[in-house]
C-alpha cells in the first residue's frame, strides 16, 4: 500500500482547493514605471492588458487584481514550483461584468491532473490593495 | 565549499533594490530563505526582471519557480546556467 504522508493527505486528499493573494496597487504601479512593457507583457495576456488599459487611470488597479488572481491560482493548484507561465493563468472579463479564470497550457494540464473541476474566482480592491480568491472543486467521482 | 561567488554581489544589489527584504541584502546568508525574509511574490517578479536587465538574460518558463528565487544560492545556480561564462 503506498505511503501517504500527512502533508500529501492535506494537499491532495480533499475535493476543495483554495488560494488567496493580496497585492499593493502602488507597488504594481511602481513595477510598471520601472520595468514598463517587460513587466506587463511577461505577466499578462493581450486581453488582460487591453482591459486594463480601457478606462483612464485604472491600469494598476486592474493589473494588481489580475496579478493577485494568478498568484491565488498558483496557490490553489500548488503550481509555485512547476515553472508555469503567468500568462497561462488568465482572468477573463465576461460581458456581464463577472470575471472567470481561464487556464491554458501547462497550468491547465496540471490543474486538470490535480482534479480541478469547477473553478471560481473573486476579485476585489479598495484603496491601495487588490485581492483575489480562487477556489476549485473536484468532481465527486474522479 | 566556498560561500562566495562572483555573481553574489550583483544578486545582493538586485535584492537590496527590489527584494523588499526585512533585513540588509548585503548581509544575509547565501541560504537564507528570501520569502521568509519578507520577499513577496510580486517582489520576486521585480527581482527576476531586474536580474534579467542586469545580466542581459531571460529566465525561461521552466525557471519561473518559487524555489529558483528562494535564496542567493538558488538564484546564483539559475544564473550560472544562463549567463555566458
Amino acid at each position: 500500500m503506498p505511503m501517504t504522508t500527512f502533508d500529501d493527505a492535506l494537499l491532495h486528499g480533499g475535493r476543495l482547493r483554495v488560494g488567496i493573494d493580496v497585492v499593493q496597487i502602488s507597488r504594481i504601479a511602481q513595477s510598471l514605471e520601472r520595468f514598463g512593457d517587460r513587466f506587463m507583457h511577461r505577466l499578462f495576456t493581450p486581453r488582460e492588458i487591453a482591459y486594463a488599459q480601457q478606462g483612464t487611470g485604472l491600469a494598476a488597479e486592474r493589473l494588481a487584481a489580475r496579478f493577485a488572481a494568478k498568484e491565488a491560482a498558483l496557490k490553489a493548484f500548488d503550481l509555485g514550483n512547476e515553472g508555469v507561465d503567468w500568462r497561462d493563468i488568465e482572468v477573463r472579463k465576461l460581458a456581464g461584468g463577472a470575471c472567470r479564470l481561464e487556464l491554458h497550457g501547462k497550468a491547465a494540464a496540471l490543474a486538470a491532473e490535480r482534479g480541478a473541476g469547477e473553478i471560481a474566482l473573486s476579485l476585489s480592491h479598495d484603496g491601495d490593495y487588490a485581492t483575489a480568491v480562487v477556489t476549485a472543486l473536484r468532481p465527486e467521482h474522479s | 565549499m566556498s560561500d562566495h561567488h562572483p555573481l553574489d554581489e550583483q544578486i545582493r544589489g538586485v535584492l537590496a533594490a527590489h527584494g523588499r527584504l526585512g533585513q540588509d541584502a548585503r548581509q544575509i546568508g547565501v541560504d537564507t530563505d528570501l520569502y521568509q525574509a519578507g520577499m513577496t511574490s510580486h517582489a520576486s517578479v521585480n527581482v527576476m526582471l531586474a536580474l534579467e536587465g542586469e545580466f542581459d538574460i531571460e529566465f525561461p518558463d521552466h525557471m519561473l519557480k518559487r524555489n529558483v528565487f528562494n535564496s542567493i544560492r538558488s538564484i546564483r545556480s539559475a544564473l550560472s546556467e544562463l549567463v555566458p561564462a
